[in-house]
C-alpha cells in the first residue's frame, strides 16, 4: 500500500450535527414571526431586517479579517444575530440607527471578546440595550399595527404602555404595537416548538422562563397571561434566553437562570420606570452564567463514598 | 431467592449516550474459518499488565497451543502458539499504539498439529478454574484484555452476587458477539452454567442490545430450558444505544448498581465477562485447546467482501482483507476495533492480537477529518457524556494545562467512550483533548516523583 492513511484519535465517527445546521434551524424557527412582522408592520420591516443581517454579516466578516482570523460567516451565525436585533427594533427606526447597533453587536460584544462562543452577553440584546440608552425616542417610538394601510396613522404604544389593554387575540396575532418581531405570540411559539423538535434548544429554559414570570406576575398581582403574550417576553424566553454561549449548559443551571430571567422581567416591568424588562432581565442573568455554571456542575457518575443500589 | 437479587424487566436509567448509526452488515452471515496463513506474527504483549518473554528460539518447531510466551507477573496471560511452524524470528515490533513489543514470527506448515501436551483441565474448585483460566491465556476478549484470572480473582474483601454477561456490542459494524452467540449458543451458555456453579452466583444477567433480536432469542430459549431449574439465568433487552457495553453503564443499566469512581466493578458486587470469553471458557474446558483463534468482524466501505471470519491470533491483517477479496476502493483509514473506540492505525502491517474484533478499512468519503471549528457551547457533550462529566470544562482545563482543574473536573473518570466528540456539532476533538490532559497529568506524576527521589 503506497497511499498515505488518515491516522487520527478516536471516535471516527461524528454525527451529521454542524453549527450552521444549528444556525440555519434558528433562521428557519425565526421565519414565521418575520413573516407576520413583514404583514403587520410592512414592507419596511423586510427592509430592516435585509439591512440588519447584511450588515451583521459584513461586520463579522470585515473584523475576523482585520484581526486575522479564520473567516466564520458560513457559520450563520451573523444571520442570526442580525434576524434577532432587527426584530426588536421598532418599524420606522433610522436604518442607521440599525446599522449602528449591528456594528455593536458584532464587532464589540461578538468578535471583541473572541467570536462565537465566547461573548458573555447576548450580542443583538446588548445592541438593543446600547440603542435603547443612546437613541430612546427612537427605540420608543411604536407604531400602530398596519400602521403602513393608514397614511393619517399616529405614533402608538405597546401593550405594555398603552392605557387600554389589548385583546388576548390581538396579544396573540400580534396586532399591535411592539417590536418587528415581539408581538406575534402564535408564530414566536411555533418557532419555539420547531426548536425543540429538531432538539437545537432544551424546553427548560421557555417553559421555567414563561412559568416563573407568570408566577411573579400573580406575586405582584398582574395578568399573568397579559404579561407573558405581551411585549418580548415570548421572544426573548425562546430565542434569546437560550442563545447557546450565554446560557448555562447545565441542566439545572438552565433552570435558575430561566427563574433568574423570569423573575426579574416582571419586577422590571412593574417596578422600573422603563415598560419593558426582558432585554435587561436577560442580560444580567448572561452575566451570572459562568456562577451558575459553578454551582450546579452535575456530579461525576461514580461520584460517591459509597456505592448504591439494591445491594 | 434473595430479595435484593431481583432481575429488571426492562434496563434501569443510565446517564448520556448517543445513537450511532449500526451498520452490523455482516450480522446475518455465518462466519467463515479463514485457512492458516503462511506465517503469523504474534506479539508478546496482547493483555493490560507485564509484557511475556518468549520461550522458544529461532528455529524451535511449535505447535498450536504450545507456550511460547510467559511471565511470571500476575497481571499477565500467557501466549500460545496459534499455528504450527517453525519460528522464523524474534524482534521488536511497532503495536497499534505506537509503542515496541517483542514479536514471535512463526512461518506455518499448513497443518495445524496440535500441541501433544493439551488435556481438558479438571477443574473442582475456584482455584482450579483461575490455574486453567490463566494457563488458557484469556484475556477481556470485549477489547480491553484485561487478564481473565485476575478478574475472575475476587478480592476477599469484596462481595461478588452477580455476573453481568456482555453481549451489548454498541459500537457500529461489529458483529463478532452476535455472531458468537448465534453459532456457538451451546458454548456462551455452558460456559455461563460453569462459571455460575463454580463462582457460586446466584443471579446471571446476559445483556444483549435489542438490535439482535436473533441473539435474545437464541440465548432465551436455552435459558429458559430445564438446566436454569431455579432460574438464575436471565436475558436482559438492552435498547441499542452507545455506549451501553462500557462496563459501568452496562451494570448501571442491569442492577442499577453504581461503580465508584476509580473503582472496579466488584466493588458494585459484580463481575461482567464479554460473551467471547465465556463461550472460549466453557470450549477450553471441554478441549484445552487455548486461546489461539479469534473471530473478527472484517467491515467498513472500502473492503469487497464484509464478513466475519476466525483467525489465527498473529495473522497479518493485510491476510485478512486479502482473504476477504481486498479493498473495493482505495482505503483512506484503516481501524482496529470499531469506529467509536477502535485505534487507527498508518498501514495494514500489524497483527490480529487476542482482543481485537474488528478491522475496518474506510474510503476517503468516510475517513476526511472535519474541520474543527469554535466551541459555541451548545452543551450536547455534556448530555451526551455517560459519565455525567462536563467534556467542555475538561478540555479548558487542559488547553491551560491546568492539572488541578483536570482533577476538579474529574477527567480521569473519562473511559473515551467519544460519546461528546460524536455529539459536538464544531468537530471538536475533545476526547483527543481528555487524552493528552491524562498523558499531561501522567508526566506531572512522574515529574513529582523524581523529584521526591532527588531529595
Amino acid at each position: 500500500m503506497d497511499n498515505k492513511m488518515y491516522v487520527s484519535s478516536s471516535p471516527h465517527f461524528r454525527s451529521n450535527s454542524s453549527t450552521t445546521k444549528i444556525m440555519l434551524d434558528v433562521i428557519i424557527a425565526l421565519v414565521p414571526a418575520s413573516i407576520a412582522s413583514v404583514i403587520i408592520f410592512g414592507p419596511m420591516s423586510l427592509m430592516l431586517i435585509a439591512v440588519c443581517i447584511a450588515t451583521c454579516v459584513l461586520c463579522e466578516y470585515f473584523s475576523r479579517k482585520i484581526m486575522k482570523r479564520d473567516t466564520t460567516i458560513g457559520d450563520l451565525s451573523a444571520v442570526v444575530t442580525g434576524l434577532l436585533l432587527a426584530l426588536n427594533l421598532p418599524v420606522n427606526i433610522n436604518p442607521l440607527i440599525a446599522i449602528f447597533g449591528c456594528v455593536v453587536a458584532i464587532v464589540v460584544v461578538k468578535q471583541m471578546f473572541g467570536g462565537i462562543g465566547m461573548n458573555f452577553v447576548n450580542p443583538a440584546l446588548a445592541a438593543r440595550i446600547v440603542l435603547l440608552v443612546s437613541f430612546p425616542n427612537a427605540m420608543m417610538t411604536w407604531v400602530d399595527a398596519f400602521w403602513y394601510k393608514n397614511p393619517d396613522a399616529v405614533a402608538s404604544a405597546t401593550p405594555l404602555s398603552c392605557e387600554t389593554p389589548a385583546s388576548y387575540m390581538d396579544l396573540l396575532l400580534g396586532t399591535t404595537g411592539g417590536s418587528l418581531g415581539e408581538t406575534c405570540a402564535v408564530a414566536l411559539v411555533l418557532g419555539g416548538i420547531y426548536l425543540v423538535i429538531k432538539k437545537v434548544i432544551s424546553p427548560i429554559i421557555p417553559c421555567v422562563y414563561i412559568l416563573s414570570s407568570g408566577l411573579m406576575a400573580l406575586v405582584v398581582g398582574e395578568d399573568p397571561l397579559y404579561q407573558i403574550l405581551s411585549g418580548g417576553l415570548l421572544l426573548g424566553a425562546i430565542f434569546m434566553a437560550t442563545d447557546y454561549a450565554t446560557s448555562p449548559i447545565t441542566k439545572w443551571g438552565k433552570v435558575i437562570f430561566a427563574i433568574g430571567c423570569g423573575v426579574l422581567t416582571i419586577l422590571l416591568r412593574t417596578y422600573s420606570n422603563m415598560p419593558e424588562g426582558v432585554s435587561f432581565s436577560i442580560i444580567l442573568m448572561n452575566i451570572l452564567v459562568p456562577h451558575i455554571e459553578a454551582l450546579t456542575t452535575p456530579k461525576a457518575f461514580g461520584k460517591v463514598k459509597k456505592a448504591k443500589g439494591d445491594k | 431467592m434473595d430479595k435484593n437479587l431481583t432481575f429488571p424487566k426492562k434496563p434501569y436509567r443510565t446517564h448520556g449516550g448517543v445513537h450511532v448509526p449500526h451498520r452490523k452488515n455482516t450480522a446475518h452471515a455465518q462466519s467463515v474459518i479463514m485457512p492458516p496463513p503462511s506465517s503469523v506474527t504474534i506479539p508478546m504483549s496482547q493483555h493490560i499488565g507485564a509484557p511475556c518473554k518468549p520461550v522458544v528460539k529461532v528455529g524451535d518447531v511449535v505447535s498450536v497451543g504450545q507456550i511460547i510466551g510467559d511471565s511470571d507477573a500476575y497481571v499477565s496471560a500467557p501466549i500460545h502458539s496459534s499455528v504450527s511452524g517453525t519460528v522464523k524470528k524474534i524482534e521488536k515490533i511497532a503495536a497499534a499504539d505506537g509503542s515496541k513489543v517483542d514479536a514471535i514470527t512463526i512461518e506455518s506448515d499448513g497443518e495445524m498439529r496440535m500441541y501433544e501436551g493439551i488435556t481438558p483441565p479438571v477443574i473442582n474448585d475456584l482455584s482450579d478454574l483461575l490455574k486453567a483460566v490463566r494457563a488458557s491465556g484469556l484475556v477481556g476478549l470485549g477489547g480491553a484484555g484485561f487478564p481473565a484470572h485476575v478478574k475472575l480473582n475476587i478480592p476477599p474483601d469484596k462481595e461478588v452476587d452477580t455476573l453481568i454477561i456482555n453481549v451489548a456490542e454498541c459500537e457500529p459494524y461489529i458483529t463478532a458477539d452476535h455472531r458468537e452467540v448465534l453459532e456457538n449458543s451451546w458454548a456462551v451458555m455452558s460456559g455461563v452454567y460453569a462459571l455460575k456453579d463454580i463462582l457460586g452466583l446466584k443471579r446471571i444477567i446476559i445483556g444483549v442490545e435489542n438490535n439482535k433480536p436473533d441473539a435474545i432469542k437464541e440465548l432465551r430459549t436455552i435459558a429458559d430450558h430445564e438446566v436454569d431449574k431455579y432460574d438464575e439465568v436471565r436475558i436482559l433487552a438492552l435498547k441499542a444505544s452507545y455506549p451501553y457495553g462500557a462496563e459501568k453503564v452496562l451494570i448501571k443499566a442491569c442492577t442499577n448498581r453504581t461503580v465508584p469512581m476509580g473503582g472496579l466493578p466488584s466493588d458494585a458486587g459484580c463481575i461482567v465477562m464479554n460473551v467471547a470469553s465465556v463461550a472460549f471458557l466453557a470450549e477450553y474446558m471441554k478441549t484445552g485447546v487455548p486461546l489461539v483463534k479469534k473471530r473478527i468482524t472484517v467491515d467498513g466501505d472500502a473492503i469487497k467482501n464484509p464478513q466475519n471470519v476466525i483467525v489465527p491470533v498473529g495473522t497479518s491483517v493485510k491476510d485478512i482483507i486479502e482473504f476477504c477479496g481486498g479493498y473495493k476502493e482505495e482505503p483512506k483509514k484503516l481501524i482496529m476495533g470499531g469506529p467509536m473506540m477502535g485505534a487507527s492505525v498508518s498501514d495494514d502491517s500489524l497483527f490480529i492480537a487476542k482482543q481485537n474484533n474488528a478491522i475496518l478499512a474506510f474510503s476517503e468519503k468516510e475517513a476526511r477529518l472535519r474541520e474543527e471549528s469554535a466551541c459555541i457551547r451548545c452543551g450536547r457533550c455534556v448530555d451526551a457524556c455517560p459519565m455525567k462529566l462536563m467534556p467542555t470544562s475538561i478540555c479548558q482545563a487542559v488547553d491551560a494545562k491546568d492539572t488541578k482543574a483536570m482533577m476538579n473536573a474529574n477527567i480521569l473518570n473519562c473511559m473515551e467512550c467519544g460519546c461528546c466528540s460524536y455529539a459536538c456539532p464544531a468537530n471538536r476533538h475533545l476526547v483527543h483533548n481528555i487524552r493528552l490532559g491524562k498523558q499531561i497529568l501522567n508526566n506531572e506524576k512522574k515529574r513529582q516523583m523524581t523529584l521526591k527521589e532527588g531529595k
